[in-house]
């Protein structure tokens, strides 16, 4: 026998799928024991197959390196699933749901009255060097009040138990398509284990998707044309705009397939001439958008797009300047917002966040250094992080320097021990840390994906769970142990 | 349709066509080689000539040895006319109308370069060339008859079509070319056993032989082959057949007039021509003026729907 839940070491880690030593998790029960049966060749087939599976579907992530350029890779899986029961798994849906609503009514408010500067809830500073405030967004209205369309929530669980909102990911968070593709891969490779479980399914998600960009149309036509806006094959998510056009039936288009006219309409330039576009998901940085209102270097994004939006003439998503809430700066405030815009508590805590903006806070960051872990404001797939007490005392001084330079870009947070999940290592299995990002639309209504992706740090003792750095990925499983529904 | 999806697909489908049409000829000189005689083999080189590949091998100075030939015509990713670099720029064509392409299109097509990358070295040599060749003129069938049979058969498709016609019809008025020159000169009553194999060769790097035994039900010689492979429009390699595919998929599309002349005026000078009796000098001359006009049919389409 090959996995030997006995032998798996879970003391002082909170691990997904076995609770104590040799006893599984109610909702992981029929898997731990399924794997349990399995010999050594048998793990080596399932590998090979899911391999192989990944290998015929084109899935890949594309990593930039200054050597090589950008290669493209097959994406890295995990076959032994992450799995959550479903009960716990409401709560955590309403607790996004709750997050979401307010980091909305907060961008729309930071860009028209700003009551919550004015009632001093946020200070009015941060919003003056903040790297992701739009001004030119000032007194637009999108429809139904809603600016950050698509949201990618990182969670993570700690030692005791505790699941905490890690980040929120605003601007044009990535990922779905994996969570997507990893189920399909399960599937070809165990569709027994999926007879016998109660495995929530997520394929809904495109076509989720896809109704609420319509809903953004401005003209009320019966099937308004959707437009995914990709910067092209080498940027790293390419495959994932590529994949959710296809699912959604949209057309993918690059900037250069896009023209604003005169009449402040957007068009794509077809074979029969231009055609108007109703839709745009864009997948595009702001600052890349548009030319003539951001960055005139860019050749990524359209000449007049916002012109365009701000005409009321196409629906953006995300809004452009939604991301002044994706900053691990305002991150820091989410728990006040959520008070000061819907008047209930958090459903899902923060991770203690310490804001460099503040002397004391500052301070203290300095202070110990060596036990926290430091993040710049404004970047993402873990790019620019320290992580104390991993870090040498030279990477610990350098920060100290970057803080004190710009306090304002910094904030800094416990280090907290991610929970694990076992995972194979050849034929045997380690506990890896992990993480969870589900996927929030907010439209009409509000939907949260069923789960979302796990992403796990396949080096021992690692906790950088970014594809980019040596992450991998699992199924996530959200079972419902009551049946039915 | 984006005007730049239309150009990928297009690409896609002469792409395609190309590695399997190369496949083809390498597979068929390969045997070509053992059958004649050492004075009047065509040598490797031929090859090389009738892809158009020459400033290519003589850039990057390829030894006139058979290994060294294999690896330009089949796995270098620096030679352009490479089968694994027609396979290649599909995948990178693919990759980007991933979004109207039947997913199993596009698993095929990436599976296709990626089995033909990890075994190119098999078709290095001659004992294993067969089998590597006959996957890859497979693979490309099945990703045709995919695309035939999954693909909603709209203008996306026809972009795919005629781009497959257009390289179809181009490569066998190379082969034809190149493989008519090569050897015994034309000798009409003399049938010597060479000649004949030569000419069967034709037919099949074309997959063209037994269709043609069914067509014609003469000999196998210089006249009647020529005849066929210009002119028979049942046969889909025959270069009037490729034609009148790319007219109906021009016919299919808006804002056609420019294309369609083209089309027209080219399969006109192809109807009056009786190849047989060409020399082959003069043959050479016709096939030239061809290759020209397919060239003006690829800028007419370019000009209209690409632009």
């Amino acid at each position: 026998m090959a996995i030997r839940w006995g032998s798996y070491p879970v003391k002082g880690l909170h691990d997904e799928l076995i609770q104590a030593r040799s006893k599984s998790r109610p909702a992981a029960h029929r898997l731990c024991q399924f794997l349990r049966g399995l010999s050594d060749q048998e793990i080596e087939e399932y590998k090979a197959a899911a391999e192989l599976a990944i290998k015929l579907m084109g899935i890949t992530f594309t990593v930039y390196s200054d050597r090589d350029g950008s290669i493209d890779r097959s994406w890295p899986f995990d076959i032994i699933p992450r799995v959550i029961d479903r009960r716990e798994w409401r709560q955590i849906e309403r607790g996004l749901i709750q997050r979401v609503k307010a980091l909305n009514l907060f961008i729309a408010d930071l860009y028209d009255q700003q009551r919550v500067i004015k009632d001093g809830v946020f200070p009015g500073e941060l919003l003056e060097d903040s790297v992701n405030f739009r001004p030119q967004c000032m007194g637009v209205k999108p429809p139904q009040g809603v600016w950050a369309h698509i949201c990618g929530s990182d969670l993570v669980r700690d030692r005791d138990g505790t699941v905490y909102v890690l980040e929120d990911n605003l601007r044009v968070p990535s990922g779905v398509s994996y969570m997507l593709e990893n189920r399909q891969v399960m599937k070809r490779v165990f569709p027994d284990l999926f007879e016998n479980e109660n495995i929530l399914p997520v394929d809904d998600y495109p076509s989720k998707l896809y109704d609420m960009l319509a809903s953004l149309s401005p003209r009320r036509v019966a099937k308004p044309v959707v437009a995914v806006l990709t910067p092209g094959i080498y940027n790293s998510a390419y495959f994932e705009h590529s994949y959710l056009a296809q699912q959604m039936g949209a057309e993918l288009v690059e900037g250069s397939d896009l023209v604003v006219d005169d009449d402040d309409c957007v068009y794509m330039r077809t074979i029969d001439g231009p055609k108007r576009v109703d839709v745009i998901y864009r997948r595009i940085d702001d600052l890349f958008l548009d030319p003539e209102a951001f960055n005139p270097d860019s050749t990524l994004g359209v000449a007049g797009l916002m012109r365009a939006w701000k005409a009321g003439k196409v629906g953006l998503a995300n809004a452009p300047g939604a991301g002044v809430a994706d900053d691990k700066v305002v991150y820091a405030y989410v728990p006040d917002l959520i008070r000061y815009y819907l008047h209930e508590e958090p459903l899902i805590p923060n991770v203690p966040t310490y804001r460099c903006i503040y002397k004391e806070e500052r301070d203290y960051v300095i202070g110990h250094i060596a036990e926290l872990v430091v993040k710049p404001a404004n970047e993402s797939g873990g790019y620019g992080m320290l992580i104390g007490p991993q870090a040498s005392a030279e990477e610990c001084e350098q920060f100290v320097r970057l803080i004190k330079r710009n306090p304002r870009n910094y904030v800094a947070q416990p280090m907290l021990t991610l929970s694990t999940a076992p995972t194979l290592v050849g034929t045997k299995v380690e506990p890896r840390h992990l993480d969870l990002r589900p996927f929030i639309l907010s439209g009409k209504e509000t939907y949260v994906t069923t789960g979302g992706l796990t992403r796990v740090a396949l080096r021992k003792g690692s906790t950088v769970v970014n594809s980019s750095q040596g992450g991998g990925s699992k199924d996530t499983w959200i079972v419902d142990l009551e049946g039915g529904n | 349709m984006l005007s730049r999806v239309a150009n990928s697909l297009y690409w896609i489908g002469r792409y395609i066509e190309r590695a399997e049409d190369t496949a083809r000829l390498i597979s068929v000189t390969s045997h070509l080689q053992l059958d004649l005689p050492k004075g009047i083999r065509p040598g490797w080189t031929s090859i090389v000539h009738i892809l158009g590949n020459e400033e290519a091998f003589q850039k990057q100075g390829v030894a006139d040895d058979e290994r060294q030939i294999m690896k330009f015509l089949i796995g270098d990713l620096n030679h352009p006319g490479s089968i694994l670099s027609s396979l290649f720029l599909a995948r990178e064509s693919a990759r980007t109308v991933r979004d109207v392409m039947p997913r199993e299109a596009w698993e095929e097509i990436n599976s296709l370069y990626q089995t033909a990358k990890s075994d190119a070295q098999k078709g290095y040599w001659p004992k294993n060339r067969h089998a590597y060749l006959q996957q890859v003129v497979r693979g490309a069938q099945t990703i045709t008859g995919m695309l035939a049979g999954s693909m909603l058969h709209d203008e996306t498709y026809q972009f795919v079509r005629l781009g497959r016609n257009l390289e179809r019809a181009d490569m066998t008025s190379r082969i034809i070319d190149v493989r008519s020159a090569d050897l015994v000169p034309p000798a009409e009553h003399e049938l010597t056993p060479f000649e004949n194999i030569q000419w069967m060769s034709v037919l099949k790097s074309l997959t063209g032989y037994q269709m043609y035994r069914r067509s014609v039900q003469e000999p196998v010689r210089r006249r009647d082959v020529l005849e066929f492979l210009f002119k028979e429009r049942r046969f889909p390699r025959a270069i009037l057949h490729c034609l009148g595919e790319i007219e109906g998929c021009a016919l299919s599309l808006k804002k056609n007039a420019p294309v369609v002349a083209r089309i027209r005026k080219l399969a006109q000078s192809v109807e009056a021509v009786n190849p047989g009796a060409l020399e082959q000098s003069e043959l050479h001359r016709f096939i030239d003026q061809f290759q020209l006009g397919l060239a003006g049919i690829d800028a007419a389409v370019r000009e209209t729907y690409f632009a």
